[in-house]
């Protein structure tokens, strides 16, 4: 795994020291909240609803077991016990006290981490595809590409102030589970004919009150031009995006109103001339970066005994039905391990289950986590023949809960249970779906569905990419909840839509309980999922779902 | 129209600890909702802001958020969101409510 050379590590150190130093300004009273906010923002401390909060950056997502026992100790010394892993692979922890932080920086510094530009208008984390390095889709591991431009972005003088936050997500696989269609910029690894890797450039993605797919700006773009590429883009987008209106201001607003066309040319021109005088980054640091993520040493041996185990213990089978995704070793699996389980807090891990997953990273996975931006913690590389022992550790840890890809394996922001920004809770909805589902034991019989909410038109939930899409609203003092229907994620990016009049916190789970049974009557059989089974129908039979008084008033 | 006036109090959050407190006639920040003072004309309630902004060494963010009052007289949250801020989050029994059910 990629660690800090000497100058990152100093970097975090020397901002420590600064931040530590502005803390005790601040309650000295030498500097007053408005100086002081800004500084705060940079190294990740939010003032939230109820306290602060430290979001803490997890590049690309990926962390070894001793930086997971970290957070594990973080949480119980200077926060209440637990983590909330978040859809930008951040981990937050949501009650520090204001002194204490400094020594949370240290402590995260003593592994490596630190939560610098998880605020800000300036490069934010890095995400990448959470199967990184092991999928069995995947042409490359894009983590290499991902740090590089971690390296590039961190700091960098001339995009510190953009004219609003910037999002790059990467993904390695042509099957996409990083979202790169609704970031800034999406980069998506292809070969061209004569079989080389390169990219894809997805530009003008995102969520948020603007929803938009990305526009595909260079269909191949050799891995060697990617630094000078990007910084084409950004470059483009310092000078010309709208820095008036903090609405207008991202990069898809820009393409929205240049038109992708002509912006590509703007790209291409400002591409050549930085080409002409910016050489890429030098080999030997390439060759470093991917030495640092070179495969681990697989063993390759089969076993017999994992078939014979699964099919010994159903629930053992369901969850590797659910939970264990395919691996490029064919001894080895990918197992997701859910932090949803039926009535827990979307994405919070206690210290106690992030010790078990580290020992379980440590003892069967080659010491690698991922945290997804499904908000769940992934083992990506375990020999098919410890699934059985790993399943049994989880079991006892309380997070083998099967359930990746269905209906309760729900994607929720913190909501107004924590967000200051939030207009309505998201915690509670996700809990009560889950938990209805479950009281029907419908959940397998539905199948594949994402479910994801945000407490609030900012999307971090990613409500609009949902299968069934429920964002928070405070309409007139009331909590209400609006539906779409039909987003999607993945290489198919689709801004779901809206279904209808909203509803309140008490009429919301019927409501998709109403959805997910006009589903199963309407579906062609099993192996139609409810997205397809949208695709096929359009909105309207679901909106007789949702709204029967409505329809019947249209009947009468 | 001219709008019926809402009985105001003022709030904010602590600045070492995060935690929700209100300003009280006693001119120093409790955390109970129940001891804010309450502002019931437009006029009292501008010198209300004016006094909780006096202490930005204590508090951060301070703002006015409407009350109606009980029969009694205490002021009563209006809107939810001032509502979850003086109990916490609904997903565990953490922040104020926590705190509340010791004393
Ligand atoms: S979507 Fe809104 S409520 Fe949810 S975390 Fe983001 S800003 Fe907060």
């Amino acid at each position: 795994m990629y660690s800090y050379n000497e100058f990152d590590e100093s970097y975090v150190r020397g901002r420590v020291a600064q931040f530590r130093e502005q803390v005790s300004r601040r309650i000295d009273g030498s500097l007053t909240e408005d100086e002081f906010k800004p500084l705060r923002l940079m190294n990740g401390l939010y003032l939230q609803l109820h306290a602060y909060m430290l979001r803490v950056a997890v590049p690309y997502g990926t962390l070894n077991s001793i930086q997971m026992r970290q957070l594990a100790t973080i949480a119980e010394r200077w926060d209440k016990g637990y983590g909330h892993f978040t859809t930008r692979q951040n981990i937050q922890f949501n009650w520090p006290r204001l002194r204490d932080v400094p020594d949370m920086l240290d402590a995260l510094a003593d592994v490596g981490m630190h939560a610098i530009q998880t605020s800000g208008n300036c490069i934010r984390n890095v995400t990448a595809d959470h199967f990184a390095g092991a999928a069995a889709d995947e042409i490359e591991d894009p983590r290499p590409t991902a740090e590089l431009l971690r390296q590039w972005s961190t700091d960098h003088p001339e995009f510190t102030y953009l004219p609003r936050k910037f999002k790059i997500a990467i993904t390695g696989s042509p099957n996409d589970r990083a979202v790169t269609k609704a970031h800034d910029i999406g980069l998506r690894m292809v070969r061209n004919e004569a079989g080389e890797p390169g990219y894809e450039v997805i530009v003008g993605g995102g969520l948020g009150r603007t929803p938009m797919v990305g526009h595909v700006v260079r269909d191949f773009l050799p891995k060697a031009d990617l630094l000078p590429y990007l910084e084409a883009v950004l470059s483009v987008y310092n000078l010309s995006g709208r820095r008036d209106n903090k609405y207008k201001a991202r990069i898809k607003i820009l393409v929205h109103e240049t038109g992708a066309e002509k912006l590509k040319a703007q790209i291409e021109t400002a591409f050549e001339t930085i080409r002409s005088e910016l050489t890429g980054p030098d080999a030997e640091l390439v060759a470093a970066i991917e030495a640092a993520f070179a495969p681990p040493d697989f063993d390759n041996t089969r076993s017999v005994a994992f078939e014979e185990a699964v099919a010994a213990d159903p629930l053992l089978r369901s969850f590797v039905e659910t939970n264990v995704a395919e691996h490029k070793n064919p001894a080895y699996g990918i197992v997701t391990v859910s932090l949803k389980p039926v009535g827990g807090t979307p994405g919070d891990a206690s210290a106690e289950q992030m010790r078990v997953l580290a020992d379980l990273a440590e003892r069967y996975g080659h010491d690698e986590l991922r945290v997804s931006h499904e908000q769940n913690i992934i083992l990506p590389h375990v020999r098919r023949a410890d699934i059985a022992a790993v399943h049994a550790e989880l079991k006892k840890a309380g997070l083998a809960t099967a359930n990746i890809g269905l209906i309760s394996d729900i994607i929720a922001c913190p909501g107004m249970d924590y967000c200051a920004l939030a207009t309505a809770r998201s915690i509670p909805i996700a809990q009560e779906i889950a938990q209805r589902f479950d009281e029907l034991k419908l959940e397998h019989e539905v199948g594949p569905l994402k479910i994801k909410i945000s407490g609030c038109i900012n999307a971090c939930g990613h409500h609009h990419v949902g299968h069934i899409g429920i964002l928070g609203l405070d309409r007139a003092g009331v909590e209400n909840y609006q539906i779409t229907l039909g987003g999607d994620g993945t290489e198919t990016a689709t801004i779901g839509e809206r279904a209808g009049p909203g509803f309140s916190a008490d009429e919301i789970v019927p409501a998709v309980e109403r959805l997910v049974m006009a589903y199963l009557n309407l579906r062609e059989g099993s192996d139609e999922t409810f997205l397809q089974a949208y695709r096929r129908l359009g909105l309207s039979p679901f909106r007789e779902a949702l709204y029967p008084q409505e329809m019947q008033s249209h009947a009468a | 129209m001219a709008r019926v006036f809402a009985p105001k109090i003022a709030t904010a959050n602590d600045l070492l600890e995060g935690d929700v407190v209100y300003f009280t006639a006693n001119g120093v920040w409790s955390r109970l909702h129940g001891d804010a003072k309450v502002a019931h004309s437009p006029e009292e309630a501008d010198t209300l802001l004016k006094a909780a902004e006096a202490f930005p060494l204590q508090v951060v963010g301070v703002y006015l958020a409407d009350v109606a009052l009980s029969e009694s007289g205490a002021p009563q949250p209006v809107h939810f969101r001032e509502t979850f801020r003086t109990r916490g989050p609904s997903n565990y029994f953490h922040g104020k409510q926590a705190v509340l059910s010791h004393v």
